[in-house]
C-alpha cells in the first residue's frame, strides 16, 4: 500500500496543477444552483389570460375583478370575440382563454345558474391542470360568495364537505426547497463521473498509462489511486453545495447531516466506477465525454429530479430502480425536508451499498494491464 | 553452467485478425547485452517489444524474460525490467524530481533510497536547476535522456527503449547512446528497436524484422559479411529487397 502513497501524491499534483479544475470545484456548483434553482420552477404565476367578457353585467365584472386580484393571472388582451380569442391561442399568446357570455348576470338571477368557458392551453399538460386548479378554486370562491348574497347571510354558508389542506415537509411549497437538494445530487454525481472518465482516458490519450501498466502496482491499486481524489473531491463538492445552497436559499436542513454525507461516502463509488468502465472502453476524451452524457441525461431526466417518480408509466419506474442517481435524489429530500432518519432510509443504503460494490467489483475485472 | 540469458523468445507469434504482426520469432539476449532489434516501420519490432514487457498477450510461442515466463509470471517481470516507449511516457506536468519520486515509490524504493538516487541522476544529467521544473519545460534532448534515467531509475536486469531517439538530433542521440553503454557495462541488458540504421553499429548484436520474421541474426561484423555488404543501410535494404 506503500505505492497507492506515491500514486495518490501524484493525482492530487495532477489535479491542482490542472487550470480548469479549481474552476469546476468551485465555480460549477454556484453557478448551477444560482441559474438553475431559479430557472427550473414548476410554479405557475404569470399565467397569461384573455378575457372576453360578452355580459358586461356588474357580475361579469366582479368575476374578472376577482380572477386578475389574486397575481397568478396576467391580462393579455380582451377580445372582443371568440374568434379573436382563439386567434391569441393559436399564436401561443395565451395559456387560458376564459369566456363569459351574454346573460351571464340573467340566467344566474332567473336560472339559479350560468356557465362560462375556460380554454387551456394544454401544451404542457401539468401546467394545463394547474392551470385549471387555481381557476376553478378561485370560481369555487366566487359561487359561495355569491350564494351567501342571495341568502342575504352576513356569513358565507359552509359548504358540506370543506377541504383543509396543510402541506407537509416543504410548508410553504416552496419549489426552491425541492430542486436545490436535487440538483445537488445531480452535481455530484456529474463531477465525480466525468472526472474520473476523463483523467483515466487522457493517460490513455497522453500515452503514460503504459508507463503505469509495465510497472509492478496491481490492479486494485491503480484503481484505489484514482478513485480516491475524486471521492474527496465529490463528498467536498456535497459539502459545498450544501453550503451555498443554505446562505444563498436559506433551505431547511431538517434532518441529521452525517447520515448524508455516510449515504454519500457509498454513493460516490457508484458513479466513479463507472468512469471507471466508460474510461476502459473508450480511447479518446471526446468517446468518453459522448458515453457520459448518454448516462447523465438518462440518470437526470429518470431520477425524480422534475418528474415525480410516482407519476411515470410502470415500466419507466421500474426502471428507475436501477438509477443510482433516483435513491439518492429521494435520500436527500427525505433527509434534509423530512428529517428522516436511518431506520426510514435503510432501502436506500442497502441498494447502494450493493451497487457500489457491484459497479467496483465490475470496474476492477474489466480494468486490463495486458491487451 | 551456461551463461545465463536475460531474454529467450521461441516461436513468439501474435496475430491480429488475418493479420499476423510477428510471425514465430525466435532469439535470446544474453545477460549485459546491447541488442538491437531493426526493423521498418510496421515491420512487428513494438509489437514484439510489447509481448515480452506484458502489455500484451501472444498469440502462441513462449518467451522468457529474466527468467520468469511471459505467460504466468507477467508481474514478476515488472519487477525486473524498465520501459521506454516510443511515445513520450514521462508525466509532463510534474517536475523533474516528482516524476523520479512517482516511478521510484511505485517499484518499492524507500524514501531515502529515491532521494539518493534522484541526486545522482540530476548531477549525471547536469540539470540541477531544472529540478522543480514541470518537464513539459525542457527541451526533447533533456526529456529523452530523463526518461531513460527514470526508465532504470530503479536498477532493473533489462531496460527495453522502444526507439528511444527518435526526433533527436545526432549530438543528443550519441549521448543517449553513451549513456546505454555505461548501463551496459553496469550489468544492464539493453533491447532497443530502431529505425536508424547507423544506430546498429552501436550494438553488441542485432536482428532485423522484415514483415514480422527475423531475417537475420547476429553482430553488426557477421551481418555485414553475411550480406557482403559495405554498412547496415546495405544489409537492411538487401534484407528487404529479397522479400519483394
Amino acid at each position: 500500500m506503500r505505492k497507492v502513497k506515491y500514486l495518490l501524491k501524484k493525482e492530487f499534483r495532477q489535479i491542482f496543477r490542472n487550470q480548469a479544475m479549481l474552476p469546476i470545484i468551485f465555480v460549477m456548483p454556484v453557478v448551477q444552483l444560482l441559474i438553475l434553482v431559479n430557472a427550473a420552477t414548476f410554479e405557475i404565476k404569470n399565467i397569461q389570460v384573455a378575457i372576453l367578457d360578452e355580459d358586461m353585467s356588474q357580475e361579469s365584472r366582479e368575476l374578472v375583478n376577482k380572477l386578475l386580484s389574486t397575481g397568478y393571472y396576467k391580462a393579455v388582451d380582451f377580445p372582443t370575440s371568440i374568434h379573436q380569442g382563439q386567434r391569441l391561442m393559436d399564436h401561443n399568446k395565451i395559456d387560458l382563454f376564459i369566456q363569459i357570455p351574454a346573460g351571464f348576470a340573467a340566467d344566474l338571477q332567473h336560472e339559479g345558474h350560468a356557465t362560462i368557458g375556460l380554454d387551456i392551453s394544454a401544451i404542457d399538460g401539468s401546467a394545463a391542470s394547474i392551470i385549471y386548479f387555481y381557476t376553478n378554486t378561485i370560481l369555487a370562491d366566487y359561487n359561495s360568495a355569491i350564494v351567501a348574497r342571495w341568502l342575504h347571510l352576513a356569513k358565507r354558508p359552509a359548504l358540506p364537505v370543506e377541504l383543509r389542506t396543510r402541506y407537509l415537509f416543504n410548508e410553504e411549497l416552496e419549489y426552491k426547497n425541492y430542486i436545490t437538494p436535487g440538483l445537488m445530487v445531480i452535481l455530484v454525481t456529474m463531477v465525480t463521473m466525468f472526472l474520473a472518465a476523463m483523467n483515466i482516458v487522457r493517460e490513455k490519450e497522453l500515452g503514460t498509462i503504459e508507463q503505469l501498466n509495465v510497472t509492478p502496482i496491481t490492479k486494485v491499486q491503480f484503481i484505489i489511486s484514482k478513485l480516491l481524489p475524486f471521492w474527496l473531491i465529490g463528498m467536498f463538492e456535497l459539502a459545498f453545495g450544501l453550503a451555498v445552497g443554505k446562505l444563498i436559499f436559506d433551505f431547511p436542513v431538517v434532518g441529521s447531516l452525517p447520515l448524508l454525507f455516510a449515504f454519500a461516502a457509498i454513493y460516490m463509488p457508484v458513479g466513479l466506477a463507472l468512469g471507471l468502465l466508460i474510461s476502459t472502453v473508450t480511447h479518446t476524451q471526446q468517446q468518453a465525454m459522448l458515453i457520459s452524457w448518454f448516462f447523465v441525461v438518462i440518470f437526470i431526466l429518470m431520477s425524480g429530479l422534475f418528474t415525480a417518480i410516482e407519476n411515470m408509466p410502470d415500466w419507466a419506474q421500474t426502471i428507475t430502480l436501477f438509477n443510482p442517481v433516483a435513491y439518492f435524489m429521494q435520500l436527500i429530500r427525505m433527509v434534509l425536508l423530512k428529517g428522516s432518519e436511518f431506520h426510514n432510509v435503510v432501502r436506500h443504503f442497502v441498494v447502494i451499498g450493493l451497487m457500489a460494490v457491484a459497479m467496483l467489483t465490475l470496474a476492477i475485472v474489466t480494468y486490463r494491464k495486458q491487451q | 553452467m551456461p551463461e545465463p540469458l536475460a531474454i529467450e523468445a521461441q516461436e513468439l507469434t501474435k496475430k491480429f485478425g488475418d493479420f499476423t504482426a510477428v510471425d514465430r520469432i525466435t532469439f535470446t539476449v544474453k545477460k549485459g547485452e546491447i541488442f538491437g532489434f531493426l526493423g521498418a516501420n510496421g515491420a512487428g519490432k513494438t509489437t514484439a517489444m510489447r509481448m515480452l514487457i506484458g502489455l500484451l498477450h501472444p498469440t502462441s510461442g513462449q518467451a522468457r524474460v529474466a527468467g520468469y515466463d511471459i505467460y504466468h509470471d507477467t508481474e514478476k517481470i515488472k519487477h525486473n525490467i524498465g520501459y521506454m516507449s516510443q511515445r513520450f511516457s514521462l508525466y509532463n506536468d510534474l517536475t523533474v524530481w516528482e516524476n523520479m519520486e512517482l516511478f521510484g515509490g511505485i517499484y518499492g524504493m524507500r524514501d531515502s533510497e529515491i532521494k539518493q538516487k534522484a541526486d545522482e541522476v540530476i548531477e549525471k544529467l547536469g540539470i540541477g536547476r531544472l529540478k522543480n521544473r514541470q518537464v513539459k519545460h525542457l527541451p526533447l534532448g533533456f526529456k529523452q535522456k530523463l526518461a531513460f534515467s527514470v526508465a532504470i531509475f530503479h536498477e532493473p536486469q533489462i531496460v527495453f527503449l522502444d526507439e528511444p531517439t527518435g526526433g533527436v538530433d545526432p549530438i543528443v542521440r550519441r549521448q543517449f547512446w553513451e549513456m546505454i553503454y555505461e548501463e551496459a557495462e553496469r550489468g544492464i541488458t539493453a533491447f532497443v528497436t530502431t529505425h536508424y540504421m547507423d544506430e546498429a553499429e552501436y550494438c553488441n548484436r542485432l536482428s532485423i524484422m522484415v514483415d514480422g520474421q527475423i531475417k537475420a541474426l547476429g553482430t553488426p561484423g557477421e551481418l555485414k559479411q553475411e550480406l557482403n555488404s559495405k554498412n547496415m543501410d546495405e544489409v537492411f535494404l538487401k534484407l528487404a529487397r529479397q522479400q519483394s
